[in-house]
């Protein structure tokens, strides 16, 4: 297997004068007000390790004061770290001299940030061609990436504007188009979102998971929302002061929360949204299958307490729904195999990666559980009403913030 | 008892063992001025007074509009009846002189006190000893150096003048919204680059506050230069105070304020937009509302966009 387009470990920065007895401190595992107490150093970051795929969108979340700015620009050493190494397909970037960091800066990694960072004298397009610009790269070239990179991001038409005639939504754009027309591996996203109003934060989410699904580049993206890490993520580093508190996929964080600090905050999620049916799929009580005998399915069906059964066909795909009148009635007219008279079409099918919201007001619909199918129509397990009752109302009443 | 600290006597020796020392410097220092003074002095002087009047007045035209127009055609008119036209394009010379050195001195030096705080700190202190020293203080070691005459009033002038120039520049980079200059950092741009496409481009409103200080600073200097001996309104009003001559007084410190207002207006005018960069905007967003997908709503800009101080 490729190695990880980026791996960190040990990530640590304290900012202030006494590094060393700051570092000694928190490897004896000081917390950081104590640490500020005795040497007046602040601890921003301690000992974080991650590997990011190629492909992956890594989001990072905490709150402010999380240290989560501070690590992402430890990232492309805009900040200098302590200690801890940062690999970049494969390169040591603590080991680089200044020249060869501008290199891995302009060509490697890119940045997008909070607050757009754009020239505010320079054209549109002239931002998008930042890269190319400090490249050395010919004009032609540097309108060609530039305009290929509005494109799309869909701000094309606007790029002769000044970044004060757009709007914060597109400005941000703007600071994406600069981000891809350099045409780097990894994307780094200082809240590039959290600037903006939660209507154009959506557009934008769609845009990003869009460009993803075309350009699946290597994403680390930095958030103070959960719900906008659960959406984006496929996996979610959970910190706090500083170190790292959980690190997971978000259905797992979810689920099993690592302290009461991760569970503080899923307690505000949206879990319809995060959720899938394949989280919350189970083992089907029982199925039947066609030729089945309609007595000993009946008995089956009064042990289970249940009014009727899943029926598959050879290849496993769910022909239809056995009813418990209708396997009597047909024992009473002389039939004895489950044949397809017996079968009526009570029940609804979801695939197993749509979260709940799209799928909540098709449970208790009918009498078998909702079905989790493959694309071939497989079925895959169940997702009675309980299980999504229980899992939307898992929130820790304790834990809920003021 | 506190022994007597002769800290006068130890610069009295200093400036003895500079003269005795490097004679030649100030030698070559001296003629410069000389020359660069004379030589502007005559390009004001020489053509009739219209000439300069017509290009004051198009200039306050093109960067600030018809209402500085108006003032600088009545302004320089008044000077040219009161007779003091001689005089006062001499000041002119003196100041501009002044100035751009100043401004050579002071804007590098804000640049490097904006990008290494040991340079910040060493240079604080002696701007606040620029800045409050007695403007008279500054003439002996002047005259001392360079005799009488008008180059000890430009040096004097440069000196007094410089510590704005300095302290807006390092105020206008340090000022410079950090997430764009870690943008540049971030895109691979060298220390050199980020100063040139980001620091100095935004910082530029703030650097130009400063140099239009610079600039009335070293106006309200060349007056009192006029004691040592440099010709033009400073010399004006010395003599009128000498005499106790209302009438020419009046006069000559008129001019002065007359001068003074047309320099700030016009040099306030740097690093905001001026008539003619609106004029270019207005031109380039009607271009593009022709083109067919335009930004239809493209709208104005907000004008109020570059203002510091």
């Amino acid at each position: 297997m490729a190695p990880p387009v980026l791996r960190v470990s040990g990530l640590t920065k304290v900012f202030g004068t006494r590094e060393q007895e700051a570092l000694r401190l928190a490897g004896e595992g000081l917390g950081r007000d104590e640490i500020h107490r005795r040497t007046g150093s602040t601890l921003a970051v301690h000992d974080v390790s991650f590997t990011v795929e190629r492909g992956e969108l890594f989001v990072v979340m905490g709150l402010s004061g999380s240290g989560k700015s501070t690590l992402v620009r430890l990232l492309n050493r805009l900040i200098e770290p302590s200690a801890g190494t940062v690999e970049v397909e494969g390169r040591d970037l603590r080991a680089l001299d200044d020249a060869a960091l501008r290199t891995v800066r302009n060509e490697k990694i890119s940045m997008v940030f909070q607050h757009f960072a754009l020239l505010p004298h320079r054209t549109v397009r002239e931002n998008a061609a930042y890269a190319l610009k400090v490249r050395g790269a010919g004009a032609a070239e540097q309108r060609e990436r530039a305009d290929w990179a509005l494109e799309t991001v869909g701000l094309l038409e606007r790029a002769d504007a000044r970044p004060d005639e757009l709007s914060g939504g597109m400005r941000q754009r703007v600071g994406l188009a600069r981000a891809l027309a350099a045409d780097s591996e990894v994307l780094l996203m200082d809240e590039p979102f959290s600037a903006l109003d939660p209507l154009i934060r959506r557009d934008m989410q769609d845009l990003l998971e869009r460009l993803q699904a075309e350009l699946t580049k290597t994403i680390v993206f930095i958030t103070h929302d959960l719900n906008e890490a659960m959406r984006l993520g496929d996996r979610i580093l959970m910190l706090k002061d500083g170190r790292t508190v959980q690190l997971g996929t978000g259905p797992e964080i979810i689920s099993a929360p690592a302290d009461d600090y991760v569970a503080d905050f899923t307690s505000d999620v949206d879990r319809t949204r995060v959720l899938t049916a394949g989280d919350l799929l189970r083992e089907p009580r029982m199925t039947a299958r066609l030729g089945d005998g309609c007595g000993d399915v009946l008995r089956a069906l009064g042990a289970a307490e249940a009014n009727g059964v899943h029926v598959l066909d050879g290849d496993g795909r769910i022909a239809g729904v056995a009813r418990d009148d209708l396997l009597a009635r047909a024992l009473q007219e002389g039939r004895t195999a489950i044949g397809p008279r017996e079968l009526v079409a009570d029940h609804a099918t979801i695939a197993a990666d749509r979260p709940v919201v799209e799928f909540v007001h098709l449970v208790g619909r009918h009498v078998v559980p909702l079905g989790v199918v493959d694309t071939e129509g497989r079925l895959l397990g169940v997702v009675p009403r309980a299980a999504v009752l229980d899992a939307l109302s898992a929130v820790p009443v304790r834990g809920r913030r003021p | 008892m506190i022994p007597h600290l002769p800290l006068g006597q130890w610069v009295s020796d200093l400036i003895d063992w500079l003269l005795d020392t490097v004679p030649w410097l100030f030698d070559a220092i001296s003629a410069v001025m000389q020359v660069l003074v004379d030589g502007l002095t005559d390009v004001l002087v020489s053509p009739p007074p219209v000439v300069w009047i017509v290009v004051f007045t198009v200039v306050a035209l093109v960067l600030r509009g018809p209402w500085l127009a108006l003032y600088t055609l009545l302004a320089f008119l008044l000077v040219v009846s009161l007779e003091l036209w001689a005089e006062t394009m001499q000041t002119l010379a003196l100041v501009l002189v002044a100035a751009v050195i100043a401004t050579a001195i002071g804007v590098p030096l804000g640049i490097l006190a904006a990008r290494r705080r040991a340079v910040s700190v060493a240079v604080r202190p002696v701007l606040d000893f620029m800045q409050t020293t007695p403007v008279f203080v500054y003439l002996i070691p002047a005259v001392f150096f360079f005799g009488v005459g008008v180059v000890p009033g430009v040096v004097a002038t440069i000196l007094f003048a410089i510590p704005p120039g300095v302290r807006l520049t390092e105020l206008g980079i340090r000022q410079v919204d950090r997430e764009v200059v870690e943008a540049a950092q971030a895109f691979g741009a060298r220390p050199g680059q980020v100063l040139r496409e980001v620091q100095l481009p935004l910082a530029l409103p703030s650097i130009m506050a400063g140099v239009n200080q610079v600039i009335m600073l070293a106006l309200s200097m060349v007056v009192t230069a006029g004691l040592l001996g440099a010709a033009g309104l400073g010399a004006v009003v010395v003599r009128a105070v000498t005499q106790l001559d209302v009438a020419s007084g009046f006069e000559g410190g008129l001019a002065v304020v007359l001068l003074a207002i047309f320099l700030d207006r016009l040099t306030g005018a740097f690093g905001q937009r001026t008539a003619l960069s609106r004029l270019l905007h207005l031109r380039r967003q009607t271009e593009r509302q022709q083109r067919p997908a335009g930004g239809a709503e493209a709208g104005l800009a907000s004008p109020g966009r570059l203002t510091a101080r």
